[in-house]
């Protein structure tokens, strides 16, 4: 019984120890990234190869998914509200639903699976193949060399990301309740353009697609940094990247969104 | 105050060194001349790619000190272990080229890093290195398409294209063919020779090794259990040295990892 109990308090007391000692070894990570910050800009061209491997890549999957997204809110959103008479309404619906929510939040999903696990698997297995230390031994900084570009790449990249699959989600709404319901075109648009508000819905988007971006990006390069040399390490801690992640931005969506309505 | 050059260009004072509770090693001593090209050599994880990260301060000892050029390895700030790592080039054991590279970017890497040479120059450095190993021709391809003894030579015209002072080198010949491991250990004596440089091998190859190198330590159980040419190694009668350097399976190092006595845990049955 008591042996028991003492191993159930070590196991946590061990994960604990871990947990704190990997927010600190992250923290460490994100204040060499902001000492590096202009260096990473003096050498444009690293950060515009990122932006390409991690936004540009991303965008078929992101665009894809944001045309069924919007087709979806289409459908449901025209069910709901035809009960009500209000069928008109349905470009509001999906332009707020995208605009507020889905756009960033689902952006922000893809990215970390798409994007995210290829950044953690990259560093990983640069870190097993000792390219990292390398580098090191050429008196280059890892941080400087693949980690910040990387970084700036996933922040810039996010909030772009994320207002185009907003833009192609409004299209997918369109696509199914004007030309295929038969929704008034004119209707659509007019309500949805006196609806959305600048301040209060688009530049909220973009504050959470940006929070997104940072902690997404960061997480994914923590995870490869830290990642132990082995083909299992790697594993593990792509798979911690996508779970972290998700959990992160979900987590984060909720405090943004009570932050923003409250404001 | 001005440093007084030594004859050593890397001195390790009394080094102990260890992690997670087990001690790698015990207060080595060793010291590698200007010039010369030193071995280390010992058993597998006896530490001794542990001595090249401390001499190129990835790791911190515990006790002792690593000096490289007089300078204290572990004390420096970044910025002047970055300044002591300008003297170094290492040869990691696999190449670690970077693989997103082609052999001439790979090569013209820490040149583009450390000067502001005009492309044409870079393009002209780069040749030279690369034809110094062989692989000129070599250029345009990736480092997924070069053997592992193309791949080592184009990690060591990297590694020397700054022409530093100091080249380590971690297991050179390691999964070699004969040929390759031949070709590899005529560059490093010969690059060692035409830099004025101080070469660091790291390996358990006795046969090529002792072909060309100036000195010997043997690394065991944390310590350096010998020292001296490879002709006087080959002569030596000591138990450690004469099962390394004539390959035999038991002696000093034994062949068993420490286990319980045989016969008894084999009676026991399945309750290991």
């Amino acid at each position: 019984m008591f042996k028991g109990l003492q191993c159930v308090f070590t196991g946590l007391g061990h994960r604990v120890i871990e947990g704190v000692w990997r927010i600190g070894a992250g923290a460490r990570l994100f204040s060499y990234i902001g000492f590096y910050l202009f260096e990473s800009f003096k050498r444009p061209r690293l950060i515009v190869r990122e932006i390409f491997a991690t936004g540009v890549l991303s965008l078929l999957i992101i665009l894809v998914s944001a045309f069924f997204v919007g087709m979806v809110l289409g459908l449901q959103g025209y069910n709901t509200l035809q009960k009500y008479g209000s069928s008109e309404a349905i470009g509001v619906l999906v332009a707020l639903s995208l605009v507020r929510e889905l756009g960033p939040v689902v952006t922000a999903l893809l990215f970390a699976g798409r994007a995210g696990t290829a950044i953690t698997a990259e560093i990983g297995l640069m870190k097993a193949t000792e390219q990292l230390s390398a580098m090191e031994m050429m008196a280059v900084s890892p941080v400087a060399r693949v980690i910040a570009p990387r970084f700036w790449a996933g922040v810039i990249s996010m909030p772009i990301l994320a207002a185009l699959f907003s833009m192609v989600g409004v299209l997918g709404g369109y696509f199914v309740a004007v030309p295929i319901i038969g929704v008034d075109s004119g209707a659509f648009w007019s309500q949805m353009q006196a609806s959305v508000d600048f301040r209060d819905d688009i530049v909220n988007g973009v504050i959470k697609s940006v929070v997104f971006g940072v902690v997404c990006t960061m997480i994914a390069l923590f995870e490869g940094y830290d990642a132990p040399p082995t083909a299992e390490g790697v594993s593990r801690a792509t798979t911690r990247t996508v779970v972290n992640s998700s959990l992160a931005v979900l987590g984060l969506d909720f405090i943004l969104t009570a932050f923003m309505i409250g404001a | 105050m001005q440093k007084i050059m030594s004859d050593n260009i890397v001195e390790i004072d009394n080094l102990s060194f260890g992690y997670k509770g087990r001690l790698l090693h015990k207060g080595i001593n060793m010291v590698f001349p200007r010039g010369k090209v030193v071995a280390i050599m010992g058993g597998s994880g006896s530490g001794k790619t542990t001595l090249l990260r401390l001499i190129g301060g990835q790791l911190k000892p515990n006790v002792g000190e690593v000096r490289v050029d007089g300078d204290v390895v572990h004390k420096q700030s970044i910025d002047g272990l970055y300044n002591l790592r300008h003297k170094m080039g290492m040869l990691f054991q696999f190449g670690a080229l970077f693989t997103d590279l082609s052999v001439y970017e790979n090569v013209a890497f820490p040149i583009r890093e450390h000067t502001d040479l005009p492309e044409s120059m870079v393009r002209d450095f780069v040749m030279l290195k690369l034809n110094a190993v062989g692989l000129r021709g070599a250029h345009n391809l990736m480092p997924t398409e070069l053997s592992g003894g193309m791949a080592r030579r184009v990690a060591l015209a990297r590694a020397v294209a700054l022409d530093p002072q100091i080249i380590m080198y971690d297991e050179p010949f390691a999964g070699l063919d004969p040929i390759s491991m031949g070709v590899v250990c005529n560059l490093i004596r010969s690059l060692n020779d035409a830099l004025g440089a101080t070469s660091i091998v790291v390996t358990h190859d006795v046969h090529e090794t002792f072909s060309f190198v100036d000195y010997v330590y043997f690394v065991s159980d944390g310590v350096v259990v010998a020292e001296g040419t490879p002709d006087q190694l080959r002569n030596s009668d000591k138990p450690f040295v004469h099962q390394f350097v004539h390959g035999e399976a038991d002696g000093p190092v034994p062949f068993h990892y420490p286990a319980a006595d045989y016969k008894r845990e084999m009676l026991r049955g399945h309750d290991v």
